[in-house]
């Protein structure tokens, strides 16, 4: 026996399902539609165009000149293939770091430190992002800071301002959003299944490589995709804590003043090689457990 | 289901290729717009002020600095000030507009006035513009076809600043800087700004002559390469560039930078928080800049725009204002009234010698500013790409 409706948007709702969903979906829709990907979109024509030579005004016309200058010009491969080398190089340093801080929460830890370690984790990200970034610049100075002043008397010097302070300063910002993923897949590792493995014989260092990793590995995939494209398009860190190191965004910052249509044909350097990377994690099938 | 796919991806790229075609023509503009017949009224009640550093304090950086809250309490208008690090940036924020008012040097004036983004002065609304020295009115950067677009605020150079601890024998060379061989390798700083390749121009003007480069903003190919070239043997000696001020007085505090370009009221900062340094003009001159504020063209304020041009060119404040940042004053009257009587002799307000290998900051453009017409100069576009692949 059907139920009569009482109101008309009730009924409406309930008598065309299809329309429902589209009124659900149609404001998150527009916002990735229109906001999201049009700003890219805009981005992307953006960089076919040009700019007057004197005033730097925008020239609509339809040009390929920025894109050959970025593709042929070598004077931008380094910096590619350092920005690149940057994101990488973080994103190993943050799953080196964060597999054991993540495997010591989840499975070590009794279950009342564990919320603490958590909200530990989470606390930096409290603080602004320039407030971490130039405290590592005043732990970083090559003179005066405290890693100086604590490896100096092993005969060490500190890294200073450049690559490696880059990588150290950006492993360390983007450390929790590595060690949450994994907590939260380490968590749904069922006990059994480790000591199943035990039980079959298999050492710590085994069973670490055959069960665990294997099936937190979409998380691992999942905590990188946030460090790699984060990395990637970071431009502050490489200003306060680089020295006269420069990262992709650097040379957008510098040329995006005088000529947009060129910062455009390089921030859509980015763009490509995150696709490129999430097509690669997608290969890896990683994504289809998560 | 591939067909639908293939029909979306069409449907992308067709309008796609619509919104390129749609979008077409270029934009040229001329120096636009009509000054305001006047009179100046009342204030709207607010004013959006954009400003080099030091230039309109309200007390926020030190008590005794403080021109705008008398300038609020005397007109109404309240101020917001926002300040840049570059005259790229300045231009930029003006080109994305909500600014009242802009001090902006030589080499963004031109910009601002050709990109439609400034409106011209009326000059006989702003009384004290008659006492400004005659050396800074009607310049190229301040004025088109003897239309004037602003009000001088001061000139000044970029010096040399050392910190006297580390180089002990005086520094009046820019070689400090440039020269591979340089006691300070590795803890030199340089202006983070296209802009700065004038200053390699400048060095060559005395170090390569026969590059004959008379004006540092007006440099043909060959010696444009040159100057990059320079640029580039000055990498390893860099440690930094710089462009925000407040980094540049932490970098020196800690001694990671020891030599740099630099501006007066940097210098003074630094001195103030205890790094002994010394700030000069070297032999082979220095780049300097000369300000113009100018109002916006869309501007909703522009009674509060005239006021504030009287009050900063008024001989009181451009004393207060020279004297805080550390520069000539564009005021003639201001020498008589600045605290430290010899300001004006320290800084050559008066002389005209001192600003002879001064080279103010100007907008390359194809049109060689020498006058030469045999050749073709970079333009200022070219100057940012060589940049930015510099930076890289």
């Amino acid at each position: 026996m059907t139920a009569t409706t009482t109101t008309l948007s009730g009924g409406f709702g309930y008598r065309h399902p299809r329309l429902r969903l589209a009124g659900l979906l149609s404001a998150p829709m527009a916002w990735l539609v229109l906001v999201y990907l049009g700003s890219l979109a805009a981005l992307f024509i953006t960089a076919f165009w040009t700019v007057d030579d004197f005033t730097g005004q925008l020239v609509r016309t339809f040009t390929l000149e920025n894109f050959v200058e970025v593709f042929t010009n070598s004077a931008y491969y380094p910096v590619i293939l350092r920005t690149v080398g940057i994101a990488l190089l973080v994103t190993a340093l943050c799953v080196a770091l964060g597999l054991p801080l993540a495997f010591f929460m989840s499975k070590v830890a009794t279950p009342r430190w564990q919320p603490l370690l958590v909200a530990l984790v989470l606390t930096p990200l409290w603080a602004s992002y320039l407030v971490k970034v130039y405290a590592w610049r005043a732990m970083l100075g090559p003179e005066s800071g405290v890693i100086q002043w604590f490896l100096e008397p092993l005969g060490l010097s500190s890294p200073g301002f450049g690559f490696l302070g880059i990588v150290i300063t950006l492993t360390y910002l983007w450390l929790p959003y590595m060690i949450l993923p994994i907590y939260a897949g380490l968590s749904r590792l069922p006990g059994s299944v480790v000591e199943a493995s035990a039980d079959l014989g298999a050492r710590n260092g085994r069973t670490i490589t055959s069960v665990v990793i294997p099936i937190i590995f979409p998380s691992i995939v999942a905590g990188s995709v946030f460090t790699f494209s984060l990395s990637l398009g970071d431009y502050i860190t490489a200003q306060i804590v680089g020295g006269k190191v420069t990262m992709l965004g650097n040379v957008v910052q510098v040329t995006y003043v005088n000529n947009l249509p060129f910062a455009a044909a390089v921030a859509t350097i980015p763009v490509v090689i995150v696709l490129l990377y999430l097509w690669a994690v997608r290969r890896s099938g990683a994504l289809d457990n998560l | 289901m591939q067909r639908s796919r293939l029909l979306g991806i069409a449907a992308v790229g067709a309008t796609a290729a619509l919104l390129l075609a749609a979008c077409g023509g270029g934009s040229t503009a001329s120096p636009g717009g009509e000054a305001y017949a006047g009179p100046v009224g009342d204030g709207e009640g607010s004013l959006s002020i954009l400003a080099w550093p030091g230039y309109a304090e309200d007390g926020s950086t030190s008590p005794d600095a403080d021109w705008v809250t008398p300038f609020e309490e005397a007109t109404g208008c309240q101020a917001e000030v926002k300040v840049f690090g570059t005259s790229d940036e300045a231009v930029k924020l003006m080109q994305g507009g909500g600014y009242d008012v802009v001090s902006a040097s030589g080499d963004a004036s031109l910009r601002l006035i050709y990109g439609d983004n400034v409106q011209p002065v009326n000059m006989s609304l702003v009384p004290n513009y008659a006492d400004v020295f005659p050396g800074l009115k009607d310049k190229a950067w301040n004025s088109v076809n003897g239309v004037n677009y602003g009000v001088p605020h001061g000139r000044g150079a970029n010096l040399l600043m050392v910190n006297t601890d580390v180089v002990t024998d005086g520094a009046d060379s820019w070689a400090l800087t440039w020269e591979a061989d340089s006691p300070v390798a590795g803890k030199v700083s340089a202006y983070d700004s296209p802009i700065f390749i004038a200053d390699a121009a400048l060095y060559l003007m005395a170090t390569q002559p026969e590059l004959g480069i008379t004006n540092p903003y007006s440099l043909d190919q060959k010696q444009f390469d040159a100057a990059i070239a320079l640029l580039e043997q000055q990498k390893p000696l860099i440690s930094e560039y710089w462009s925000d001020y407040l980094k540049q007085m932490a970098a020196f505090k800690e001694a990671s930078t020891v030599a740099s370009t630099t501006w007066q009221v940097v210098a003074n900062a630094v001195q103030a928080e205890g790094t002994p340094i010394s700030a000069v003009k070297p032999k082979e001159g220095a780049t300097g800049w000369s300000d113009t504020w100018m109002i916006a063209k869309d501007t909703s304020n522009l009674n509060c725009a005239y006021k504030w041009l009287d009050w900063i060119a008024s001989p009181e404040v451009n004393a207060q204002a020279a004297e805080w940042f550390g520069e000539a004053p564009a005021n003639s009257k201001a020498c008589a009234l600045t605290a430290n009587k010899d300001h004006c002799a320290a800084y050559h307000a008066e002389e005209t010698d001192y600003w002879n290998d001064v080279y103010y900051w100007t907008t390359p453009t194809a049109q060689c500013l020498d006058g030469r017409t045999d050749v073709e100069c970079v333009p200022y576009s070219e100057w940012v790409t060589a940049w930015s692949a510099l930076r890289s």
